[in-house]
């Protein structure tokens, strides 16, 4: 596979149509995303930015233009096409967790397993793992309302990770987290980077951006600028230090 | 993902909200009550009715000299005997619906033995009688067609004259009755039969061969007729009414009667007299039936209304499933099931509840507590049947939402 990058995006365009006005959310995006990349997407409001993560998500389709996951041509396939490949290639970190209520931490995490026909126990096992993975080894039976928002966040991602996928999706995943919180888990997904994972995120603070080893920065539906740079390095303060 | 995960999911769904789930399976638990307890009472009415005119006899038509109805009243049925030995005999022979027949010659009368006396029915006939009527003997034997031939003056008895001449436990068998001062020798005793559906006793009755009868009991009469009545035992249920039609036939035939002149003997079925008996149960349940059906309805209506609002208060749920994989078919089945959990823990509720009902119901009248477990079965799969009519619109509507957009609701 070297050489063939992960994503790539080629003149891609999104327009909404809102009766007769015509929103125009992406106008011609090219870009390619090399497999282990830690990519951070920045722009102003409006931008397109999660435009862009709900194309690279497979949660929708773009106007005009091809988009390349893998290899694979994603930009026509159908509902239930891309939900396999949501399945099998991506995972996803949202701003607000989406964690479902009243139910547990290893629960929570076995959701995409679930889908993927994995049997029961194996299931657990791989939920067990990644949720010590993201260092929640002791919350397995805990729900989301007695988890704080840092430790909902990394049940997200340990759900994000337990299908060994081949890309995460993080929009604004630190949005509503203090900076505290934030640098843990951007710590989290440096790490998942040097284990290899590709990973996409939104952020609107450039000290967020800071950890990411790329820079793309959004506007008006284009790319304006496309940056590589030493990442800096996402050390928790270690005062306080207060986790499980 | 297996059927299985997707039960599971249902039902904690449906658990999650007890006292919702409840109220909305209501409809469906006094639906299918009202339907439980409906065919309990039914069966449970029809057996008390059909046990009652099981003892008259099986496939049993009684035929009367006689119209039926004269001037409204019930004109001397008997007083004028219309029907012949010779009928009897074409009836038993011509008509093929007709497995046997038997005259049944009957007056009242002492019966005296010799510590006591009793008056009673006594009936002239013959063995054929016995066995359209379903009677058996506790003792001794039915006389045989020699005794008729014969006219020896034998009698069996009725358990009731036994315990009026001789007391219960007694064993009559070879002793001697007095009958208008003649000896008859008593050679059988009938099992206990109880009453009839209109209460009289089947037990207070002697029987002898019809000729017996004729020549010492009723005295000198018209000899080619019947001056009683023809029972009539048809060859199965279904043939009850077909040798009813025939022997009508027969008989106006064999009468001369013209064609729109009123039979001169009349036919009763008593099958259709037990039908008849049966309606009177008809009407609590056709209001049951009723019931039943308008429970179903807006027990649906309910389900479907508590799932629409479960697939918007799960907007984001829906969406999160979706983007972490779930197919449209997922999504479907997930709401579907849920709603064909509520709908069947409602229908087995109500089976718990419509047979409590039906048990206090045939504790009350006396019925027996008949449990038809295919109509428990039709019930409760009728109930999934209503989850899944009324759940899948509202299952359909989760399954083709956004993901985007469902992720994004507030
Ligand atoms: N479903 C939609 N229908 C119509 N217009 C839309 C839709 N989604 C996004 N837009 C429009 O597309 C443009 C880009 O939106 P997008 O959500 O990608 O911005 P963003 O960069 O993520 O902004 P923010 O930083 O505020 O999240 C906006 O003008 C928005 O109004
Ligand atoms: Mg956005």
């Amino acid at each position: 596979m070297a050489g063939a990058p992960l994503i790539l995006l080629e003149e891609v365009t999104k327009v909404y149509a809102m009766g007769d006005v015509e929103v125009r959310a992406l106008r011609g995006v090219s870009l390619t995303i090399e497999t282990g990349d830690f990519v951070a997407v920045m722009g102003a409001s409006g931008s397109g930015k999660s435009t862009l993560m709900n194309l690279l998500g497979c949660l929708d389709r773009p106007t005009s233009g091809h988009l390349l996951l893998d290899g694979r041509d994603v930009s026509k396939l159908g509902r239930d096409a891309q939900a396999q490949v949501r399945n099998r290639t991506l995972g996803f970190v949202f701003q607000s967790f989406n964690l479902l209520a009243r139910t547990s931490a290893v629960e929570n995490v076995e959701l995409p397993l679930l889908y993927a026909g994995v049997p029961t126990r194996e299931r657990h096992w791989r939920a067990v793992e990644a949720l010590e993975r993201v260092g929640l080894g002791s919350r397995l039976d805990h729900h989301p309302s007695q988890l704080s928002g840092g430790q909902q966040q990394r049940v997200a991602i340990a759900r994000a990770l337990v299908s060994r996928p081949r890309l995460i999706l993080a929009d604004e995943p630190t949005g509503n987290l203090d900076s505290r919180t934030s640098i843990e888990v951007m710590a989290l997904f440096q790490e998942l980077g040097r284990a290899g994972m590709t990973i996409v995120l939104v952020t609107h603070e450039s000290e967020i951006a800071a950890y990411a080893s790329r820079v793309l920065v959004m506007r008006d539906g284009r790319v304006q600028s496309d940056q590589r740079r030493d990442p800096l390095r996402a050390v928790v303060p270690p005062e306080e230090e207060a986790h499980p | 993902m297996n059927a299985f995960a997707t039960i599971r999911i249902a039902v904690r769904a449906v658990i999650r909200n007890k006292l919702r789930s409840f109220l909305t399976t209501l409809g469906i638990i006094i639906g299918v009550g009202a339907v439980i307890a409906m065919v309990a009472i039914g069966e449970g009415a029809k057996a008390q009715v059909e046990k009652a005119f099981a003892s008259m006899g099986s496939n049993l038509l009684i035929i009367m000299p006689g119209a039926s109805v004269s001037g409204g009243a019930m004109g001397g049925f008997g007083s004028q005997p219309t029907l012949t030995w010779d009928d009897l005999k074409a009836i038993q022979t011509e008509v093929p619906s007709v497995r046997l027949a038997a005259a049944q010659l009957r007056t009242n009368g002492q019966v005296i033995s010799d510590s006591s006396n009793w008056t009673t029915s006594i009936t002239g006939t013959t063995p054929e009688y016995f066995d359209i009527r379903n009677w058996e003997m506790s003792r001794g034997a039915i006389f045989t067609e020699t005794d008729v031939e014969g006219g020896t003056k034998v009698v069996i008895l009725g358990q009731t004259v036994v315990d009026k001449l001789y007391g219960p436990s007694a064993d009559p068998i070879g002793q001697s009755v007095r009958i208008k001062n003649i000896p008859f020798q008593v050679i059988g005793v009938m099992a206990r039969k109880g009453q009839s559906p209109i209460g009289t006793d089947y037990d207070d009755a002697v029987f002898m061969p019809q000729t017996t009868y004729r020549a010492k009991i009723q005295g000198s009469g018209l000899r080619n007729f019947i001056p009683g009545m023809i029972f009539v035992g048809a060859s199965s249920p279904e043939a009850t009414a077909r040798a009813q039609i025939q022997i009508a036939q027969l008989l106006r035939d064999r009468h001369r009667v013209q064609a729109g002149v009123d039979d001169d003997f009349s036919i009763r079925n008593l099958t259709e007299m037990a039908s008849a008996q049966q309606e009177g149960t008809k009407t609590m349940t056709t209001l049951l039936a009723s019931i039943a059906a308008v429970s179903l309805l807006v027990g649906g209506i309910g389900i479907m209304n508590i799932m629409l609002v479960s697939v918007t208060e799960r907007t984001r749920e829906i969406g999160l499933r979706m983007a972490v994989g779930a197919t449209t078919r997922n999504i479907l089945a997930q709401f579907l099931v849920e709603a064909l959990t509520l709908s069947i823990m409602g229908g087995l509720c109500g089976v718990g509840i419509g047979l409590l009902v039906a048990n206090r119901l045939a504790a009350k009248f006396g019925w027996p507590m008949l449990v038809r477990p295919d109509i428990i079965l039709i019930s409760v799969g009728f109930s999934a049947l209503v989850g899944i009519v009324f759940g899948l619109y509202p299952a359909r509507k989760a399954s083709l939402l956004d993901p985007i957009e469902a992720l994004r609701y507030e």
